[in-house]
């Protein structure tokens, strides 16, 4: 395939391959979740979650205001008094097991109005966001009658009732990452997703209910960042949140001196670093799977590309012709690998920093693919020439935007790499090892991915350093976030 | 025949691994349990907090990338420095806070055996709270714990030595280096403390030891960018909230109280970084 001209490529074409939105079996309103019940706002206000890939209108969800995330909060509270700190470890654990099974039972379904919702292809919503946010549930599942052993002493104990804040890019995910250690900790929850994507967690929801979860023990209040602001200010043990870091800077000070516990998931800005000796076809994939992977909507996305100078050449040359096959579109196709943007806010950000970018002086290459008429997109963008005083190179995008460096030495590597505020991820390929133990033990930040990028796994712990935040979500060390330790 | 005059002892600051006056040339008078004159220390400035912090990032590289084992062999040193010291450390101790001459000595005691402790962790630390992760797929996965850089400490205000110790001596421990404030009303055991490290081998600037005002060196070592963490131990509620609050802009951990009796990891799993990576495994 390499050899051919790419003109060859591009004119072959594929028959669109779309799952039935019908699948996603949506409704046209979906309610709070408090108490067990599906309720309306107390004020009876409501906010519409669009297809940004159609920008038509999916359903009218329920917007939480004050009264209401009072009166989740209350719920979990009662759950954790009366019921959840009495069940035992094996009876929390079975609930979680429960929950695992009932998402892989509806993943079908979860996953098509996933894409509806998001816009992300509907194969990564099948093949990662959904079985992974089962694997968090049975993963974390297994801890809860094994808390003693974690390592955090004898009899470690829940905090309480927890407020969560999670992102629009992984909505079911990310929700599983903050509710199944939560739980199994024996904590109570309120969650609280994205505005724009709020259907896939009150689809999770009902499997709460089917999975007989005594009610109160989660809770769901959809809406806007008012919503999220009153969780934030109601009489929560835990706030853990995901999103931006001026966001999280915004909660820490607003938790200081409340004794309340926080962990903070935020921005990045990851390097991926090339190292000459590296296979190229290989590099080739993994920068793409490092930004483009989610409409580069990922907080560890490699949207740094640190390139050897002696291979930039050739890495760039291929890198534009593997960028060109990438297939924009309808995210319900399952030949999409790339879809829409979450949103007009979002896609309006991306445009803003990518014209930043040619205003500061990189150069712009833009995937000629062909963009649908309606909906919000964005077609995969490299910028090179990048310096690192641009705002491409220190500003998270949030978008499939990548921006290239070059470097000589392993230790320009490393300067270039630190040199941001953040500290999430980074990536490094090479073939010698011992380099790259080198790079990854000097490399300030929470997860390396040494010849791959963008794995996740139930049993890693992920989280950033510095300005990406504080905390572990994942692994042994995730408890951590929930116990009272 | 005459009596001896003594010679008394100039208190001052503990930056980079030497001993400066503050650079505002201020000094304050300390005073014992009793109101009875003890010694002028050297007042500390924001500049002085400021040039702290420089040295501290620079020498916490240096310290961390010592052998585990090494950085072990530095504090038990530290705790033997102390050792030769203790009667003086329980003279200083027993007036700052009013102390039985054995009460003074028996938190002396405690002190030094908490430096022990600690010593013994610096090549344990990653194992305990470390690990290989499970993952799927050909990957080996690894977490280990890092430091979080620069730690500044507000060393308690009553206890003199004994929370202090524990409050500097668990980041130094896992590879940080620490910028601490002394008790502002008691702050001569913590200039004593700072002398011994200066012979125990630590890294010039891995501890650092500032007297003064809390209210106004507070502010400047949690508003700066360059500290990661942060150990609010000594301060009361109202000003650790404010403190917080400025840590906040830059995303500082923060650290409220931790009882230096408690045997838990929790101050040495305060200031560490899980660091996760992930590899390839193939042919």
């Amino acid at each position: 395939m390499d050899d051919r001209p790419a003109s060859t490529v591009s004119a072959l074409e594929y028959d669109p391959a779309p799952e039935s939105a019908a699948v996603a079996r949506l409704r046209e309103s979906y309610g709070l979740f408090v108490g067990g019940a599906f309720v309306e706002a107390a004020d009876g206000a409501t906010f519409e979650t669009l297809n940004p890939a159609t920008e038509e209108p999916l359903a009218r969800v329920a917007q939480a205001g004050e009264a209401d995330v009072v009166a989740a909060v209350a719920a979990a509270r009662r759950a954790y008094d009366k019921v959840w700190r009495k069940t035992t470890g094996p009876q929390r654990s079975k609930y979680l097991f429960r929950i695992a099974r009932l998402i892989q039972e509806r993943s079908r379904e979860l996953a098509v109005l996933e894409s509806l919702d998001n816009g992300k292809p509907i194969r990564e919503s099948r093949d990662l966001d959904v079985p992974l946010a089962a694997a968090h549930f049975f993963y974390y599942a297994g801890w809860a009658d094994k808390l003693d052993h974690a390592g955090f002493g004898p009899d470690p104990r829940p905090l309480g009732v927890a407020g969560q804040i999670i992102p629009w890019n992984f909505p079911l995910l990310m929700a599983a990452w903050k509710l199944a250690p939560a739980l199994a900790a024996g904590n109570t929850c309120v969650l609280k997703p994205a505005e724009t994507t709020p259907l896939s967690v009150l689809v999770l929801a009902e499997i709460l209910q089917q999975a007989e979860l005594p009610d109160g023990v989660v809770n769901v209040v959809t809406g806007d960042g008012s919503a999220g602001a009153a969780l934030v200010a109601s009489p929560v043990d835990k706030v853990a949140f995901t999103g931006s870091t001026e966001v999280g800077k915004v909660i820490q000070r607003r938790l200081a001196g409340r004794g309340t516990r926080l962990t903070l998931e935020l921005g990045g800005k990851g390097a991926n670093i090339v190292f000459d000796d590296a296979p190229i076809d290989e590099v080739v994939e993994g920068i793409v799977d490092g930004i483009f992977f989610n409409q580069g909507h990922v907080c560890c996305a490699g949207s740094r590309l640190l390139v050897q100078e002696s291979v930039a050449e050739e890495v760039l040359h291929r890198l534009r012709r593997r960028v060109d096959q990438l297939r924009v579109g309808d995210p319900l196709d399952k030949n999409t690998d790339v879809g829409a943007i979450n949103s007009a806010a979002q896609l309006e950000k991306i445009r803003e920093l990518t014209d930043w970018g040619e205003r500061e002086g990189a150069t712009r290459y833009t995937s000629p693919c062909a963009l649908p008429e309606r909906g919000y997109w964005f077609a995969p963008t490299v910028f090179t020439e990048v310096a690192q005083t641009h705002r491409i190179a220190r500003e998270e995008v949030f978008g499939p935007v990548l921006s290239v460096l070059t470097f000589r030495t392993p230790e320009e590597a490393v300067a270039k790499a630190n040199n941001t505020t953040y500290g999430l991820a980074c990536g490094v390929w090479s073939e010698k090892g011992s380099r790259t133990l080198w790079v990854a033990e000097r490399l300030r930040a929470g997860v390396v991915w040494a010849n791959t990028y963008n794995r996740f796994d139930p049993a890693s712990p992920f989280g950033g350093v510095r300005e990406s935040g504080f905390g572990r979500e994942g692994g042994r060390h995730g408890l951590e976030a929930y116990l009272d330790v | 025949m005459s009596e001896r005059l003594d010679v008394r002892k100039t208190y001052k600051l503990l930056v980079g691994g030497a001993f400066p006056r503050s650079e505002s040339g201020r000094s304050y008078e300390i005073v014992d349990a009793k109101g009875r004159f003890l010694a002028n220390v050297a007042q500390a400035s924001r500049k002085d907090v400021r040039d702290a912090v420089v040295a501290a990032r620079s020498a916490q590289r240096a310290w961390w990338s010592l052998a585990p084992s090494n950085r072990g062999q530095v504090l038990y040193r530290l705790a033997e420095m102390a050792e030769a010291r203790a009667g003086e450390l329980a003279e200083q101790v027993g007036r700052a806070e009013g102390l039985r001459a054995g009460e003074a000595r028996a938190s002396v005691g405690r002190s030094i055996d908490r430096l022990v402790w600690y010593a013994g962790w610096c090549d344990k630390v990653a194992q305990v709270l470390g690990s290989q992760n499970p993952v799927a797929g050909p990957y080996f996965n690894f977490s280990v714990p890092v430091p979080s850089g620069v730690v500044g400490v507000l060393a308690d205000q009553a206890s003199s030595l004994e929370a202090l110790v524990d409050a500097v001596a668990a980041p130094l421990a896992t590879g940080n280096a620490v910028v601490a404030l002394a008790s502002e009303t008691r702050p001569i055991p913590a200039v004593l403390l700072g002398e011994m490290s200066a012979t125990s081998d630590l890294v010039p600037g891995a501890l650092n030891v500032l007297t003064g005002r809390t209210g106004e060196l507070a502010p400047v070592l949690a508003s700066h960018e360059d500290v990661d963490g942060l150990d609010l131990g000594g301060a009361e509620d109202d000003l650790a909230g404010e403190l917080a609050a400025l840590a906040a802009e830059t995303v500082t951990r923060v650290l409220r109280g931790a009882d230096p009796r408690d045997r838990s990891l929790k101050r040495l799993r305060a200031f560490v970084e899980t660091s996760t990576v992930w590899h390839t495994i193939g042919q």
